[in-house]
């Protein structure tokens, strides 16, 4: 049976990004959401309180921001003092799972979503990933998401026949994308060669394999059906969501086995009515922090075989199914909200809006995300024109 | 964007310390005491589902019974996954570079991440068999294991 989402539909309305930068040392994140905003709202037009937005979704990090309540900080900015404002701390992308149950649910009609992350802030994000470790035995031997990620790497290339030489393809690949994608951080071309050669940061994962320190800030404006036209002419509809989570403990997991976005995916084809998304996809956005996640999460999709994450490579995988037209996290999305930039990315395309990167005809999207250390939590969107 | 010349921004220093303490639980306080007192490395048994749990715990992964018995596992242990760190953090016990494995201690059903030393890099692989060297003055913490090293 399908758990479908009854008759009731919820729309993305409208979307704005700002512009990943390594480095946004002279802007507070106030002031990023602020720009977010006045774009949301010279695109629709959207008012506050009641017939206007009447809920708002923060994303942001205690962590990272480096206070208490993240979410406090920024309120005023998005218009929150007077209303129902929640934060979402998981994964960006989560939010919008949690604005889709919002309306689905018939308790409020549009939600304004709004996410900020200054990875550069900190001293260093691998301190804050220290932190994603149990207390007793993880953050004491100092494991972070990058030294996870590279004990990740090591398993599923040789589960999976992955090399260097890929990565070098994948790592260049997403560069030339994201030279087109005005957006992106990362954005000068880098030829294979000079991948391979940069140093290792942590064998195998290597200096330009790993994805830059990014800040960024992105927004999303979402309605019920009967009150999307009000915002667009191209409303972007939600039609599957899930997530799902992998243990807590590092060493219970089978860091090969894609166990949580497995579930997750399957669950948001159910949601969706999709059997194979593999069939109905025409663009996909995966969180690529790391270059062998990419073909790594396509397998967890279902767009290729178990281990079978190099023959996807090989034979065109991410060419065919134009996954990270946008230079995917790759190219620099700050963790917190890389989920988000990528519905942002997937919203565009079906709203034929994606500029350079456009897909002609885009009628489906996946948006993908992870948080945790090595894919320990996985989320799936999908979009449907 | 503002004119950063004009009025010239400016960052503040921020610095946040935050030592803590944190019960270890049930499960992990006997963990630690027979590390520190006894060098011996405990783990949780699940009867229901015949897996043993390293790090220890009271409630099954699985099934979610209560776990009340612990068992001796290890000392020897077999390389999972490694990687060589090369980039420095404050939060890393050991200056790098250093070598990070997930080992699945003999009679475990799962790993512990952990350091490899007295081994060179190069000769390294998954299956390599290791055990553990205990710091001589031991405190109650996972650093009471100093490292794991090849038999």
């Amino acid at each position: 049976m399908t758990v479908g989402v009854g008759k009731k539909r919820v729309a993305i309305c409208a979307v704005a990004q700002l512009k990943n930068d390594p480095d946004l040392w002279h802007t507070r994140f106030q002031g990023m959401l602020l720009e977010i905003l006045e774009d949301l709202q010279r695109q629709t037009g959207f008012r506050y309180g009641e017939g206007g937005v009447e809920q708002i979704v923060s994303v942001s990090d205690d962590f990272l921001d480096a206070r208490t309540i993240s979410n406090n900080g920024v309120q005023d900015v998005l218009g929150g003092q007077y209303l129902a404002e929640e934060k979402m701390a998981q994964e960006g992308l989560n939010a919008i799972g949690y604005a889709n149950a919002v309306i689905l649910s018939g308790h409020k009609d549009v939600v304004l979503i709004m996410g900020h992350c200054k990875e550069s802030q900190g001293e260093s994000r691998n301190l804050i990933t220290n932190c994603g470790f149990d207390p007793f035995y993880g953050r004491a031997v100092g494991l972070d998401y990058l030294n996870a990620a590279g004990l990740q790497a090591r398993a599923y290339m040789a589960k999976s026949g992955l090399t260097d030489d890929h990565l070098a393809r994948i790592v260049a690949r997403s560069r030339q994308w994201a030279a087109k994608n005005p957006y992106a951080n990362a954005r000068e071309t880098l030829p294979p060669g000079k991948v391979k050669a940069s140093p290792m940061l942590c064998d195998p994962i290597r200096q330009l394999h790993a994805y830059p320190v990014s800040d960024g800030a992105v927004g999303l404006l979402l309605a019920s059906e009967e009150r999307a036209r009000e915002y667009t002419d191209r409303p972007v509809w939600i039609t599957g969501f899930a997530n799902a989570m992998d243990a807590f403990f590092f060493g219970d997991r089978d860091l090969t086995s894609n166990f949580a976005l497995k579930k997750a995916a399957a669950k948001a084809c159910e949601r969706a009515g999709i059997r194979d998304l593999k069939g109905a996809a025409d663009v996909v956005e995966v969180m690529d922090c790391y270059a062998y996640q990419q073909p790594m999460w396509m397998e967890g999709l279902g767009f290729c075989g178990d281990g079978e994450g190099a023959r996807f490579i090989d034979e065109g995988g991410p060419g065919k199914y134009r996954v990270n037209l946008s230079g995917g996290a790759l190219a620099g999305n700050p963790m917190i909200i890389a989920g988000l930039y990528r519905a942002v990315e997937a919203a565009l395309q079906l709203k034929g809006e994606a500029g350079d990167h456009q897909v002609p005809d885009a009628r489906c999207a996946v948006a993908h995300s992870t948080n945790g250390p090595a894919g320990q939590f996985h989320s799936v969107l999908i979009l449907e024109a | 964007m503002d004119d950063l010349n004009q009025y010239q921004p400016f960052e503040v220093d921020q610095h946040l310390t935050a030592h803590g303490n944190y019960w270890a639980g049930r499960a992990g306080s006997r963990f630690y005491r027979a590390l520190r007192d006894r060098r011996r490395i405990l783990g949780s048994p699940c009867r229901n589902c015949r897996k043993v749990f390293w790090p220890p715990r009271s409630i099954c992964t699985f099934c979610f019974s209560e776990l009340r018995e612990m068992v001796e596992i290890g000392p020897l242990g077999t390389v999972e996954t490694f990687t060589l760190v090369t980039y420095a953090e404050p939060v890393h016990p050991r200056p790098a570079p250093f070598i990070y494995a997930v080992i699945r201690l003999d009679g475990a059903d799962t790993g512990m991440a952990h350091f490899l030393d007295e081994v060179e890099y190069e000769r390294v692989h998954v299956g390599m068999r290791v055990r553990p060297v205990f710091a001589p003055q031991r405190k109650g913490n996972i650093l009471d294991i100093l490292y794991f090293k090849p038999l």
